[in-house]
């Protein structure tokens, strides 16, 4: 959307007639006085949050209204080291307050229906709101009805906890209560999901509280993958070094090719295609899709109707106009990680900041993944890669030695590690530099 | 109607802003941002990353360059120094000085 003057003039009333109608109640509307483009954004994650604060400080005359149901963001990166009992949830749970005073209105709302053609999001508190550019960051929708019997009753007593929050705490609940001796069952869905190396560090990280606190107990990993789906080398070099892996005393079992097909909360089994598995405290991620405002905006495409394609160089839909999408709903050549969601939300407000000013969307961008895994024993490991525009392939690749994993676990990355977070979480939310973060590494 | 002249001149003042922001190098401010995430906003960072923030131009293309031959040992850095030209990285350290 190059605009031109006449455009740009012309969408700043629509702008203002807005602002002039839209004074909702309970709304934290820090600047009402912006009279360029409409701007609404679904989600205040790392992509959505990411987006409409740096939109705010490259493009300011845009109007951004956010769009988010939860009071505090709560952090899925480091949200393994809540089930490690290294952290506790008011360490990874973090204000909105700094972005509450960039954004033109914050919308404390869950979107219920989008209009792609006249261009409007309707909220569950009945409120409607016009856009020029809309843009969805609202993370993964997790497909519980692909496990039989994973149903709001057994949601109650199952956790999948792969949304941080309650869901966090509740885990956590179980694993301390669990007597010395006990299974831990954990699942990890089919590839693509949210966060690829997370599960294989969340054995890690439980193995860490049990080898502390609970030495007998035992892991079971029902992958639904052929193989450890990322960082493998380092995984299992993990797993062998602190927990007994390889030998006949192991504290983690692995078991790859093992989709949870069914799952029963009374009887505490996840049966599989080979077996029924039976767990003191049972964790099943069902399989993941693009959040629920990507079939509202009709936007998921991709992948047999799961995911969203989109233009690698304004993150736009390929099927729908001026809606764009970043982070895990998105079908890219990225990983579903905390830092891409962060930089794609960077790379999104940077196209259309450059296409309010009526320049080119850069033809040929840039855009990084950097991703820890920590192992609970006080040493982390990392990937990271660096995607450029290919024009042959229309695509974003590595260029050579531009993508790799560590040579091997270190105190220094786990360092590292609890750095990223505090900076990735400052980044995502506009914390100051003088905020006084909890978080221990 | 005075309101609505107001705010087509606030249109206009957009647009002059955005005329200024033209003689910013837009794409090394973002491919700056791209190291945020772990750097810290505007290269100020909490805790032990190092901070890029006022770094001189020519120590920070040195140390690019040094991790991607691998004169410099590094975790990370290899990597995204590999994903960069040389250009890339002196528009990086231009912006990155010009922080105070």
């Amino acid at each position: 959307m190059a605009l031109n003057r006449r455009d740009f003039l012309k969408t700043s009333f629509g702008a203002a007639g807005l602002a002039a109608t839209a004074g909702l109640a309970g709304c934290a509307t820090a600047k009402t006085g912006s009279a360029g483009p409409k701007v609404v954004v679904v989600g205040a994650g790392f992509g959505g949050a990411t987006f409409a604060r740096y939109l705010k400080m490259w493009a300011p005359t845009a109007h951004v209204t956010l769009i988010e149901p939860n009071a505090q963001f709560t952090s899925c990166p480091f949200s393994n080291t809540v089930l490690a009992g290294i952290n506790k949830m008011d360490d990874i749970t973090l204000p909105y307050d700094n972005l509450k005073q960039v954004v033109d209105k914050f919308v404390p709302d869950t979107v219920t229906a989008i209009d792609t053609t006249k261009q409007t999001v309707t909220t569950a508190g009945g409120h409607t709101f016009a856009y020029d550019k809309l843009v969805l960051a609202g993370g993964i929708e997790l497909l519980f009805d692909k496990v039989q019997g994973y149903d709001a009753e057994a949601q109650k007593t199952v956790m999948h906890a792969w949304k941080a929050g309650p869901q966090t705490a509740t885990l956590r609940k179980q694993l301390e209560a669990m007597p010395d001796g006990g299974t831990f069952v954990m699942s990890v869905p089919m590839a693509p999901y949210r966060c690829p190396p997370g599960p294989y560090e969340r054995a890690c990280m439980v193995a860490s509280y049990f080898k502390r606190a609970k030495p007998r107990s035992k892991i079971i990993i029902l992958d639904g993958n052929p193989d450890i789906a990322s960082k493998k080398p380092l995984f299992v070099a993990a797993w062998t070094k602190h927990f007994g892996y390889g030998t006949g005393n192991s504290m983690i079992e692995y078991r790859g090719n093992n989709q949870p097909r069914a799952v029963d909360a009374r009887k505490m089994t996840v049966t599989t295609e080979f077996e029924d598995v039976k767990g003191d405290v049972i964790n099943v991620v069902p399989p993941n899709r693009a959040a629920p405002v990507c079939g509202l905006a009709g936007v998921r495409d991709g992948s047999n109707g799961n995911w969203c394609t989109i233009d690698y160089r304004t993150f736009e839909s390929k099927v729908v106009k001026n809606v764009h999408i970043l982070g895990d709903s998105a079908l890219t050549n990225f990983p579903k990680s905390g830092s891409v969601a962060n930089n794609t939300g960077k790379m999104c407000a940077y196209a259309l900041s450059e296409q309010f000013a009526g320049r080119q969307a850069d033809p040929s961008p840039v855009v990084t993944n950097t991703c820890y895994s920590g192992t609970g024993m006080g040493t982390a490991f990392h990937v990271a890669t660096v995607f450029r525009w290919d024009e042959a392939t229309q695509s974003m690749v590595p260029p050579k030695d531009a993508n790799g994993i560590s040579s091997a676990e270190s105190e220094i990355e786990w360092a590292y590690m609890e750095s990223w977070a505090k900076n990735v979480w400052a980044d995502t939310l506009g914390l100051p530099q003088s905020y006084n973060f909890t978080a221990k590494g | 109607m005075n309101k609505k002249i107001t705010l087509a001149l606030a249109g206009l003042v957009g647009l002059a802003v955005s005329g200024i922001a033209g003689a910013v190098d837009t794409r090394a401010r973002f491919m700056a941002a791209n190291c945020s995430y772990c750097h810290g906003s505007d290269g100020k960072s909490h805790g032990a990353i190092p901070s890029l923030a006022g770094l001189e131009p020519g120590y920070f293309v040195q140390q690019m360059k040094g991790f991607r031959d691998g004169s410099r040992p590094a975790t990370v850095m290899k990597k995204h120094a590999s994903g960069y030209t040389d250009a890339e990285y002196e528009a990086m350290a231009k912006y990155f000085a010009s922080i105070k």
